[in-house]
């Protein structure tokens, strides 16, 4: 009875297991972000527009990026789209893994993207993905707890006035902590945030010889002043915090100060959300009067692999998708505080878009970030809060498990800054650079 | 008469188990009462416990967002499918490995269990490139292939010690009696280990359905089962537990209510054979 049992149930498996995609279907791999989210419901305009419909592989970012990779290297054609950022996307259009976008029409009017989202996503002047939201770095900061601390936040401050007023803000009997920074290791948390901190410091990654600068007395001051300030005015286990837990934080009211992604902006002023929406100001990213300011700038951007079989229908897609149409559109239906920011330059010159309270502030801080000429003495990568060489990540993501550990107390400053540079020292003589 | 226990004793043995009990069963729960709450409320410090206002929005969403259904499908063919073809194989091959053992039988078996020592990530090139060219990639074809062979080894080492336990002498019987060998292991051998094979059936359907790393690698859209639609709540920018939350309560709900129904199964397997 067992087998007659077994063998419907694998006739059954057998009858199913089917293969091969529809035509005429598009599949776009992506991330959970709010923009991602709201364009994927969006896609019926696009689908009645053009007859195409759109197939979503939503992925947490890791596995995207391992995913897209594998796929990419494979030649797996499983997708037509992916979304990738700005460290992926200069390394995979120099391989030729993307496809160029340098056909677009001339109603999409390339030249309004943002000049320095367009320089971050292009290899030698050929654009290989089309930036959907950019974001730099900026200081959120609570207005009320700066007023009670008897001190104004400036539009561009100095480091040295940060940590003054975060330490006077900081009333750890009421969990009321001056400043919330990254500390979660990984290249994209942690070290996004302290890559971009040291420039600022005039610190480096590299030398114009690709020699590892951890030694330098740059990097020292950077981590001493970063560790120093999270033990007086960081909220406790800081060395567990990302972008997420530090959104949680702020959004309940324990954070003085978040210097972080600009488009944290929408949520910590989003009253459903945030307990301190009416209290939240901007500011630039600090510097230390070295010239350059320690913020970021990062795209996620939508890019079309090598090798997918619709690359006509896959640029009507990113053509709809990053578009002034589709801003039009998103503002229509979600308002205009839910654009897609960061991107194109005639968002900033809508008078509808000018109101949001953060609008300005985040045009200027991502206006303010070069990735082509990112620290104050030369170095040989593009990137501000990474240098774009296929190395970084791996490199990073240890670096940053030695800073979070000195950040947890586990090994000073001067230990992790050495564990730091026999990391990188190690790799990059691996890798043929030294 | 079965021995008398003391009320005292029984008392502590029970607060004992449930405290055991809660423990393991702690994450679960906290899942489950995630996902009634709003993402303000999921990450509330102190964490709220009870006394939270419940809301079913975060199961509104994920409905709305996802199509739960055909993520279901996906994993129930799957685990159900890779089952099946590891106990096809398993069966006879427990079977020569219990009754028939040759000299390096014991050397196989440890040698089939040293694969599972193996990253999962060492051999993704060679699998990835092997389905694109077999042009299976993000088939059922594939998945099933895959996860039966990555579970092989832990179904035959249950069955064979499930088989190990069952008397020699009456395969010989029945063998006595003419049976054929398809008949011995139909007839004698299967029903007898039958709560072994029940067991192993079970435990491997839910390794299949738990498994992620492969689900999520070798699927796109057609076979990708619910470890995909649970992986699609993770957000590198913004809050979500909460829906987190809601979509892996939606995920691991039909596995709880078949262990739920089959306890009964699962503890006469496992324990098979231990009192004799």
């Amino acid at each position: 009875m067992l087998s007659s049992k077994m063998l419907g149930l694998t006739t059954a498996i057998a009858l199913v297991a089917t293969s091969g995609a529809l035509a005429e279907t598009l599949t776009i791999a992506t991330v959970n972000n709010g923009d991602m989210i709201r364009m994927q419901g969006l896609t019926d305009d696009f689908t009645s527009k053009t007859g195409i419909d759109v197939e979503w592989v939503t992925l947490e970012e890791n596995v995207l990026r391992q995913r897209v990779t594998t796929d990419i290297t494979t030649k797996g054609g499983q997708f037509d789209i992916m979304t990738i950022g700005m460290y992926e996307t200069p390394i995979w259009g120099a391989n030729d893994w993307l496809v160029p976008l340098d056909d677009l029409s001339a109603d999409y009017d390339v030249d309004d993207i943002l000049p320095a989202m367009r320089g971050g996503l292009s290899v030698e002047g050929t654009l290989y993905a089309a930036p959907f939201y950019g974001e730099s770095s900026m200081i959120m900061y609570r207005t009320d707890l700066m007023e009670a601390a008897g001190m104004e936040m400036p539009d561009a401050p100095t480091w040295d006035f940060v940590a003054e007023a975060a330490r006077a803000m900081t009333d750890k009997d009421n969990e009321i902590y001056g400043i919330c920074l990254r500390g979660k290791a990984g290249w994209g948390e942690n070290m996004a945030f302290l890559t971009a901190t040291s420039n600022a410091f005039g610190a480096r990654w590299f030398d114009e010889n690709w020699n590892p600068q951890f030694d330098s007395p740059q990097w020292k001051e950077t981590l001493e002043f970063y560790v120093n300030l999270m033990n007086d005015a960081g909220p406790p286990g800081a060395a567990n915090n990302g972008f997420n837990e530090n959104l949680a934080l702020f959004q309940q009211g324990k954070c003085g100060m978040w210097i972080d992604a600009t488009v944290a902006a929408s949520f910590v002023t989003n009253p459903d959300d945030s307990t301190v929406a009416d209290s939240v100001g901007f500011a630039l990213a600090p510097d230390t009067g070295l010239g350059k300011r320690g913020n970021w700038l990062w795209a996620w951007a939508l890019a079309i692999p090598a090798g997918t079989q619709q690359e006509s229908e896959a640029k009507q897609f990113i053509e709809w998708a990053t578009s002034k149409d589709y801003i039009e559109l998103v503002a229509e239906n979600e308002g205009w505080a839910n654009v897609p920011p960061g991107a194109r330059t005639s968002l900033y010159e809508n008078p509808n878009y000018k109101d949001i309270p953060f609008a300005q502030m985040t045009l200027q801080s991502i206006l303010s970030a070069d990735p082509t000429n990112p620290t104050v003495d030369p170095v040989p990568y593009v990137g501000v809060q990474f240098a774009a060489i296929p190395e970084f990540a791996g490199m990073a993501t240890q670096v940053g498990q030695e800073f979070s550990a000195a950040l947890a107390g586990q090994q000073s400053v001067d230990e992790a800054l050495a564990k730091a540079q026999a990391i990188a020292t190690e790799e990059m003589e691996a890798a043929g650079y030294l | 008469m079965a021995r008398a226990v003391s009320t005292r004793k029984r008392a502590i043995y029970t607060v004992i188990a449930w405290t055991i009990g809660l423990l393991i069963f702690f994450p679960i729960l906290w899942i489950f009462l995630t996902s009634f709450k709003t993402e303000a409320d999921a990450i509330a410090d102190p964490p709220l416990f009870f006394f939270f206002d419940w809301t079913t929005e975060n199961y509104g969403i994920v409905q709305e967002r996802s199509n739960y259904l055909r993520f279901l499908y996906n994993s129930i063919i799957i685990s159900v499918g890779s089952t099946i073809l590891g106990l096809l194989i398993a069966v006879p091959a427990a079977w020569s490995m219990a009754f028939v053992p040759g000299k390096r039988t014991k050397d196989i078996l440890l040698w089939m269990l040293s694969t599972k020592m193996l990253p999962a990530v060492g051999v993704l090139y060679p699998i990835v490139l092997i389905a694109r060219s077999l042009n299976i990639y993000d088939t059922y074809v594939l998945l099933i292939g895959v996860l039966t062979l990555i579970n092989l080894p832990i179904i035959v080492w249950m069955l064979y010690t499930y088989f190990k336990e069952i008397p020699v002498d009456i395969l010989e019987a029945a063998r006595m009696d003419g049976a054929s060998l398809r008949n011995e292991i139909l007839y004698v051998l299967t029903p007898m280990a039958l709560p072994g094979i029940a067991s192993t059936m079970l435990l491997n359907i839910i390794l299949a359905w738990n498994e992620a790393f492969w689900t999520l690698t070798l699927t796109t859209v057609d076979a990708a089962p619910l470890t995909a639609f649970i992986a699609s709540y993770s957000s590198p920018e913004g809050l979500f537990y909460a829906k987190l939350s809601a979509a892996s309560t939606m995920a691991i709900a039909p596995i709880l209510v078949m262990g739920w129904f089959s306890q009964k199964q699962l503890v006469r397997g496992l324990t098979f054979g231990a009192v004799k």
